[in-house]
């Protein structure tokens, strides 16, 4: 699933979010950049409150109110043309949503109208992005909801509530690729979902993935989501990427502790008796986020200098980043348990 | 083998809705040994819950009857009933529902002590909190036992549901999706708590959960039930079940599942069902409930009749199978598709 054409859609560049609140700034996300190339998928991975979802928000000026951006840009490419995101104009921000970047929410199945039926929410979106031609919407739509694995008639002239949660979680994913946008966000695809749904919605989502050639975001705790369908993966801890790489990389050659703390503490079907370990402790206030780095608390390869100073994400081989002072010493304790 | 601690036989169980009797559960045998690590799984909807529910006496079977020790309890009385409920306690999934907010950690854990009268005098019940706050791993104790749950991360407020639980000194404890909510990093450690209290405390786990990675993890040793649609429709040793399911929902489920491995999960092969459609309890299929998405249907067998839990002809191993076509000791092939 590589990236063919290794065009970047979107430039993240030192982004940095805090929520302004009583008791005072919680660092939601602290310099944070990544790249997006087209046709590729990236899985934004970590545990509730680490921050996957601010990060996913900024990136179509979405943030709750009292969230401030205090550092960074974001790029958007599309033919040759740059924008920044971050200084959009309403009216531009309008046509980029959906049109150019659409996000499919968390617990999507509510998203929703529920007195409307499905047509007239087809319909609705593609009117307020300036396509009136209700022919021409519904038989994209037709052909978006096949390839879903729906029966397009049939949904179509639907409301929501005759529809089931994973038909409806399909739905959606035809509604959020309506206008063609370039960059699919999914936040937590198939969280909530049976197993069996879940398997359909990772086909769909492959299909779709294919035939369209979007670039997609997710956001998702599942471990094994990402190693389906990710070609890159960035772990977030603490609103922070501390390790970014291909999927293989992250998988099996994991340089951040907390990643191999994640891989270590999922348990398998297809390993024989799993030895699983979970990660002591709890992620961190983000008030007053640890000194040096934020992952030290819990981590068993911390040493005085982890607390004292924060380590920079950087590259040692290929395109696989992580920020740790420590990745020989993980290394060599990946290869005595493997052994 | 001992005997078993509880036993369901031929659980019904019935909801209504509307006037509609809606069938949850429908024949439910099995029993659950003494310490013996055993695990029901299935998806939403399935019956796990509400068996759950059942085992615990929270529920009454419409019909059939759960046995504990061998002695039915819908008959139990008295103080036999009131053992009983000390006996089988459950843990709730949603941690942030099951905790009153108005209460502290010491008031959820200091009421069932002095209501059974399990500790006595102030001093009793605080040493004995004390005790149970050390064995769910919230220490220092001073932290915790005055809080309240909202000042709790969910995997403490779920170490303090399990405490809850730990008050009347059971020998069962249902786990109904009791690591769900936490975040995956603390799961294992919670559940590997778990694990270690069964063996400290003697008290037999029965943990429910619709993951069968984490079921596979947890009853390694033991037996996996897997529901489908209100049955149980294979039970057997957890080794076996994963690693040569038999019936068809089994394999589609195993088949199904991403596993946390690039090559694995990509290499993967996934048995296609007929239909993805999830049929409604209240218009169940005739038949096996499964057989319209089954891809090993044999029409004229599957929807003729109501598969029983049974060890299948040929088949050796403990493991117990609802399916027709397993039954007659036919080999499943896939249609072509």
């Amino acid at each position: 699933m590589a990236a063919k054409r290794q065009e970047t859609v979107l430039e993240v560049d030192d982004l940095s979010i805090v929520y302004r609140t009583k008791r005072g700034d919680v660092k939601a996300t602290n310099h944070v950049s990544f790249s997006l190339k087209q046709g590729e998928a990236m899985a934004l991975i970590g545990e509730s409150g680490s921050g996957k979802t601010t990060i996913s928000l900024a990136l179509i000026r979405k943030l709750p109110k009292n969230a401030v951006i205090t550092s960074g840009s974001i790029e958007y490419r599309h033919n040759g043309e740059i924008q920044d995101v971050l200084r959009l104009s309403k009216r531009q921000l309008r046509a980029f949503r959906w049109k150019d970047c659409a996000m499919v929410f968390q617990g999507a199945q509510n998203a929703f109208n529920p007195v409307l039926k499905i047509h007239k929410q087809f319909e609705d979106t593609a009117r307020s992005h300036g396509w009136t031609d209700k022919q021409a919407v519904r038989e994209r739509a037709l052909n978006l909801l096949e390839l879903v694995r729906l029966d397009p008639e049939r949904v179509y002239d639907s409301y929501p509530h005759e529809l089931s949660g994973g038909m409806k979680q399909r739905t959606l994913l035809a509604l959020g690729v309506l206008l063609n946008p370039q960059i699919v966000i999914l936040d937590e695809p198939t969280t909530a979902l049976d197993i069996l749904t879940q398997r359909a919605i990772i086909d769909v989502l492959n299909d779709m993935q294919r035939q369209l050639h979007f670039s997609i975001i997710f956001i998702s705790h599942d471990l094994s989501l990402a190693a389906e369908m990710a070609d890159t993966v960035a772990t977030v801890y603490a609103g922070e990427i501390v390790e970014m790489g291909g999927v293989n990389d992250i998988f099996y050659q994991s340089l951040h502790p907390y990643t191999y703390g994640l891989l270590t503490s999922v348990p398998t079907l297809a390993q024989e008796q799993d030895l699983l370990q979970s990660i002591p402790g709890s992620p961190p206030n983000l008030i007053h986020p640890p000194s040096g780095c934020k992952f030290h608390p819990r981590c068993a390869f911390a040493t005085a200098a982890c607390s004292q100073d924060e380590p920079p994400l950087i590259q040692d081989f290929g395109a696989h980043l992580a920020a740790c002072w420590h990745k020989k010493a993980l290394a060599e304790s990946r290869e005595e348990r493997v052994s | 083998m001992t005997a078993p601690i509880i036993e369901l036989k031929n659980v019904y169980r019935q909801f209504k809705k509307g006037r509609e009797p809606v069938p949850v559960l429908q024949d439910i045998n099995f029993s659950v040994n003494k310490l013996e690590f055993l695990c029901l799984v299935g998806e939403s909807g399935c019956g796990k819950t509400t068996t759950g529910k059942i085992i615990c006496g929270l529920l009454p079977p419409s019909s059939g009857a759960v046995e504990f020790e061998g002695r039915d309890i819908a008959q139990l009385k008295g103080a036999d009933y009131r053992r009983f409920r000390r006996a089988v306690q459950i843990i709730h999934q949603d941690p942030y529902a099951s905790l009153n907010p108005t209460q502290t950690v010491f008031d959820m854990l200091s009421y069932p002590l002095s209501a059974h009268k399990l500790a006595r005098g102030r001093r009793g019940i605080a040493q004995r909190v004390r005790d149970l706050l050390d064995l769910v791993d919230l220490t220092p104790v001073e932290d915790f036992i005055d809080k309240y749950p909202h000042q709790l991360s969910g995997g403490q407020r779920q170490r303090v549901s399990i405490a809850r639980a730990l008050t009347t000194e059971p020998a069962v404890i249902i786990a109904d999706e009791a690591v769900s909510m936490v975040d995956v990093s603390i799961r294992i450690g919670l559940l590997q708590m778990m694990m270690d209290l069964r063996d400290r405390l003697d008290v037999t786990i029965v943990f429910i959960t619709h993951d069968l990675a984490l079921a596979k993890y947890f009853a390694w040793e033991g037996r996996i039930g897997v529901m489908y649609l209100g049955r149980l429709v294979e039970l057997g040793p957890t080794q076996r079940l994963i690693g040569s399911p038999q019936h068809p929902y089994t394999r589609v489920l195993l088949s199904a599942i991403p596993e946390p491995d690039p090559e694995k999960t990509r290499n993967k092969e996934h048995i296609k069902l007929r239909s993805e459609d999830i049929p409604r309890l209240t218009d169940l299929p005739a038949g096996c409930t499964f057989h319209p998405r089954c891809p090993w249907y044999e029409e004229g067998l599957c929807d003729s009749a109501v598969p029983e839990l049974l060890i299948p002809r040929g088949l050796d191993g403990g493991v117990k199978v609802a399916c027709l076509p397993l039954e007659h000791g036919k080999e499943l092939k896939l249609h072509e598709s």
